[in-house]
């Protein structure tokens, strides 16, 4: 279980989210959000968030703001939600139209699109560390190692509609798991 | 006047865009595409590459395109309408998802849901590392840095991600000025 005896302040709240937007180039915002929330400040716990993960993907949105929304909505019900939404978005709105103003001179350097590259490569790596946890915590249960494998198979290589894979191996995944019936780990 | 019916219309296009973006906006963008290009005539084709570029180099969702063209079509009002269009409805759906998911933890169900999703979440997460690697043109040593990155993120937690950021990026610089480029 996860520590909600004291739920953070939303200024708080606001505050890490604020800084994950900022910080976030390139990607990676799921693996800042584990870090920020799961691994610092343990306010929420592991299932919490990979469950929280798989619903925000499935739902339509970007990813990372039904995260935010979700994980706020955790912590603080509406406000909390309020703050991580806002908070996520803020910077981000304001260096996006401030890199548009400047992006013809931004194209003329030559390095700028290698940098960007780079600096993406190093985020995905934050994202591997929490795939890499999912994964580790799949391989004591072989149903869950299936579901994780053919999830990421038929979507990552096969390219099956997203949609259409959770439609079908999220039920047998839950099914499984409501019978195996184990007291949750952590 | 007309700048109401600009950002009428900036709503128009982006609210139920963003009721029906399944997998993040990347599905929508065809879709954006269509709308802001042939039929409102809000930008060129080639604005649109372009703002596509800047919203990928820009942090965040990566999905700030729309921000991009309510800037461009009206401004700051419509850079806010249209950012809010295109995320207020989706996250409100996503609200009321979480909400009644709360209030049913530590039900047997709910266990089993949440036991059950999360291996889903981790494929979708990976089929995600794949597709990121496909459009960054990433060769094998955006592999390495990515793992590398992983790699000293978990040896030494206390790092600033920051820091290994900086360091792909100037890797990949460096890469690029001695004209090794096909290595990438």
């Amino acid at each position: 279980m996860a520590d909600t005896s004291k739920p953070p302040s939303i200024v708080v709240i606001f505050g890490i989210f604020f800084r994950i937007g900022l910080f976030s180039f390139g990607g990676g915002l799921s693996g800042w959000v584990y870090r920020e929330i799961v691994i610092r400040r343990k306010w929420l716990d592991e299932d919490e968030f990979m469950s929280g993960l798989a619903v925000s993907q499935v739902l339509p949105g970007a990813n990372i703001i039904n995260l935010s929304v979700y994980v706020g909505q955790k912590l603080r019900g509406a406000p909390g939600a309020c703050a991580t939404f806002l908070g996520l978005i803020c910077a981000p709105f304001f260096a996006v139209i401030g890199i548009a103003s400047i992006y013809s001179t931004l194209r003329e350097l030559s390095f700028a699109e290698a940098a960007m590259d780079g600096i993406a490569a190093a985020a995905i790596g934050m994202i591997l560390i929490v795939a890499g946890r999912g994964v580790q915590r799949a391989v004591p249960r072989l149903e869950a190692l299936i579901a994780l494998f053919v999830t990421f198979v038929a979507v990552g290589f096969l390219h099956y509609s997203l949609l259409l894979v959770v439609a079908i191996v999220a039920p047998l995944s839950v099914l499984a798991a409501w019978y195996r019936g184990a007291p949750r780990e952590g | 006047m007309k700048d109401d019916n600009v950002l009428l219309a900036l709503i128009a296009v982006f609210v139920p865009f963003s009721l029906v973006s399944i997998g993040g906006a990347p599905s929508v963008f065809a879709g954006f595409q269509h709308q802001a290009v042939d039929v409102h005539h809000w930008v060129t084709a080639r604005e649109f590459v372009d703002m596509f570029a800047i919203s990928r180099a820009a942090p965040g969702p990566g999905s700030l395109l729309a921000t991009l063209i309510g800037w461009q079509v009206a401004g700051w009002s419509g850079a806010i309408v249209a950012t809010l269009a295109f995320y207020v409805p989706s996250s409100l759906l996503c609200y009321g998802v979480a909400y009644v998911w709360r209030r049913h933890r530590g039900k047997r169900w709910h266990t089993a849901l949440e036991q059950g999703l999360a291996p889903v979440g981790i494929g979708l997460v990976l089929a995600g590392i794949i597709a990121l690697f496909r459009v960054s043109g990433g060769g094998v040593l955006s592999w390495l840095v990515a793992f590398g990155s992983a790699g000293l993120m978990t040896w030494r937690p206390k790092l600033h991600p920051l820091l290994i950021f900086a360091v792909g990026g100037a890797i990949f610089v460096g890469l690029h000025a001695m004209n090794w480029d096909h290595l990438v």
